[in-house]
């Protein structure tokens, strides 16, 4: 069992909820990227899923897309964000990456899980690593403590699920749409029947993203779920400098 | 059936695979289960048959080109005329196949991805016949150089959608169609139109397009009594390359060359030939060859070639270079476009920008094979919807 595991299902067990949100690294300039997480830190975040930018982002709506295209622009790398996260000193929560598969791929898979465990680093989403795909990550990531978590889809029948959640690390992500991160006004009350069965089938905590833009879808979701994950949000209210907004995310954690 | 280079399901030697988003992953399954029935069962192969032959026009002739063996001087070049094909152009062998097996899993929608707009022009073609919604993701700037396939498109009820992300040309407009069969996923089938993406798509392309090469070498043989000494074929993903290829892959007296984009040339790095950079990574759900960075961003692309403009190759094919069975070359625009000319002036073909690439490399290598010896190429489409360009691109002489 992993660090992050642990540390996941403790807060269950405490029944806490969870507050995820995600943030694009190098959406603005990586010398700000350890504030930008304390700020987040302090309003009350479980942990912090990193986004890395990557050219191809098949998973990602448009205002993630458009945060990764800056960051790209920028120059910014896998390489350079692990080594700004390596110089972070007021950082408490736990750290995730979401990356695509060819970002980790091309950085070294055994490289990507060793310095990832290094800089502290505790946990892996690769939105495009179904289950089929996984043992080219699995044993460095066993190795080096490093969660892979699963990413549940609505379509994914029952006896798949039991093996996802089988071998899975972390929290259990359950994606709330067919569709892709920020679908705005796709969200409806049909996903809840289905996490209440995935909460049925596992003993790690189910956090819901993609698609969860306001305070009310938050507090609709956690009654199902063990918590969130917020990404185009607070993606958006990041980079607009929109402090009211960011802060009325967490409103339901208050 | 050459299926023997899959070691491990979905996968050619250590290529191809399925990366891609779990909400996929099911309809991935469902797909390659249609598929397998379909292709087991007669009734399917009358019904695809029956359309191939009444509607598409197959089979295509295999032509020899006399006067362009002429005037490469040496080895006999046949062309295979799959320009000939209702559409103009090898696509809708695939998307034919591709509808009538989502007809059969009850989808009512398509969405596609296209870069020159044949694919594209293919698949809102087979949707028209079967009274299918469709729509067609295309890249901003292949919208602009290739208008007259949009028009051809909308007149036959598709809707298409200008991608303006990233490059704006194909890669992009499959990433959208990704995010739109992700969206869609209940009703809507995704007809991929190259020998690209996760499994079964590799699969069912290559299956779907081998008509191409099983004609060819039948054409062949009942004309010389032998089999040609080399076949050739343009690849940007690959799928008439694909389909020309496996039915030849077990005659090892058979060369093979696949023609990549060179654009303006390999040391100018603005080119489509992923085979020639030789770096390896994972593209819309498949490992392959792919132009990237260090940092595994896909790289830019270039050719004068809407349909050849793609950062990777296809599994399969990544496969046939490791082994050594196919070679992977590449021509340069301008060679590319003497080739249209060339064609058009003594054969009276106006060729596709894509399959003058294979046309400029056969004359190349009938010279060299010499006299005596005697090669197919793939003439994968006709060059109508390239005239303005061509026109433009000749400063209008």
């Amino acid at each position: 069992m992993t660090t992050l595991t642990k540390e996941m299902k403790q807060l269950k067990e405490q029944n806490e909820k969870a507050f995820v949100p995600y943030i694009m690294a190098g959406d603005g300039p990586l010398e700000q990227l350890e504030e930008t997480i304390v700020r987040l830190q302090n309003l009350g975040a479980t942990a912090i899923e990193l986004g890395i930018p990557y050219s191809d982002p098949v998973a990602d709506g448009v205002v993630i897309r458009e945060a990764g295209e800056r960051a790209l622009a920028a120059g910014v790398t896998l390489d350079q964000i692990l080594e700004t996260v390596a110089t972070f000193t007021r950082v408490r929560i736990p750290l995730l990456t979401m990356a695509y598969v060819n970002t980790i791929f091309a950085y070294g898979i055994e490289r990507f899980a060793k310095r990832a465990q290094q800089v502290g680093i505790r946990g892996a989403i690769i939105p495009d690593l179904p289950y089929e795909e996984r043992d080219l990550v699995a044993g460095p990531f066993q190795q080096h403590d490093i969660a892979l978590i699963p990413l549940v889809a609505l379509t994914s029948p029952k006896e798949r699920i039991e093996k996802l959640v089988q071998e899975a690390e972390g929290f259990i992500y359950a994606v709330t749409i067919n569709g892709v991160t920020g679908n705005q006004n796709q969200l409806n009350d049909s996903p809840l029947d289905h996490f209440d069965t995935l909460r049925a089938m596992t003993d790690l905590p189910v956090y819901a993203g993609f698609g969860i833009t306001t305070a009310e879808d938050v507090e609709r979701m956690n009654a199902h779920t063990d918590g969130v994950i917020v990404g185009s949000a607070i993606v958006r209210a990041l980079y607009e400098q929109d402090r009211e907004a960011l802060e009325q995310l967490f409103v339901a954690y208050a | 059936m050459m299926t023997q280079t899959i070691e491990k399901k979905g996968r050619f030697g250590k290529y191809g695979g399925q990366f891609v988003p779990e909400t996929l992953m099911t309809a991935l399954n469902e797909l390659e289960e249609a598929f397998e029935k379909a292709m087991k069962d007669p009734k399917f192969h009358e019904e695809l048959n029956y359309y191939l032959k009444d509607y598409v026009g197959r089979e295509t002739p295999l032509y020899f080109a006399e006067r362009l063996t002429e005037y490469a001087g040496g080895a006999d070049i046949y062309l295979k005329r799959e320009d000939l094909n209702h559409t103009g152009a090898h696509k809708i062998n695939n998307t034919l196949g591709q509808i009538l097996i989502a007809k059969r899993m009850g989808k009512k929608k398509i969405v596609a991805e296209t870069g020159a707009g044949q694919h594209g022009v293919a698949t809102a073609t087979v949707c028209a016949l079967f009274g299918m919604e469709c729509t067609v993701f295309m890249g901003a700037v292949d919208v602009e150089r290739q208008k007259l396939n949009v028009f051809r498109m909308e007149l036959m009820g598709a809707k298409v959608v200008a991608v303006e992300d990233g490059s704006r040309t194909l890669k992009d407009a499959v990433n959208e169609a990704l995010r739109y069969w992700v969206t869609h996923i209940d009703d809507t089938h995704y007809v991929l139109g190259s020998a690209l993406g996760p499994h079964p798509f590799p699969t069912i392309v290559r299956e779907f397009q081998s008509v191409i090469g099983n004609e060819s070498r039948a054409q062949f043989l009942e004309r010389t009594g032998k089999l040609p000494d080399a076949v050739i074929a343009c690849v940007g993903g690959g799928s008439n390359a694909i389909g020309m290829f496996a039915p030849f892959v077990e005659d090892e007296t058979v060369e093979m060359y696949g023609v990549e984009a060179g654009g303006l040339g390999i040391p100018t790095g603005k080119h489509s030939a992923a085979m020639a950079t030789k770096t390896e990574g994972m593209l819309h759900g498949a490992y392959m060859y792919v132009m990237q960075d260090e940092a595994g961003n896909v790289g830019k692309t270039y050719s004068v070639s809407a349909g050849l403009d793609y950062p990777a190759i296809g599994p399969e094919h990544c496969h046939l270079n490791d082994i050594g069975r196919v070679v992977y070359d590449s021509v340069t625009d301008e060679e590319a476009l003497e080739a249209f000319q060339l064609l058009s002036k003594i054969e009276g073909i106006i060729p596709a920008l894509e399959s003058s690439h294979a046309i400029a490399y056969v004359v190349k290598k009938a010279k060299e094979m010499g006299e005596g010896k005697s090669i197919i190429v793939s003439l994968s489409g006709r060059g109508d919807k390239d005239i303005d360009s061509v026109f433009a691109r000749l400063g209008g002489k």
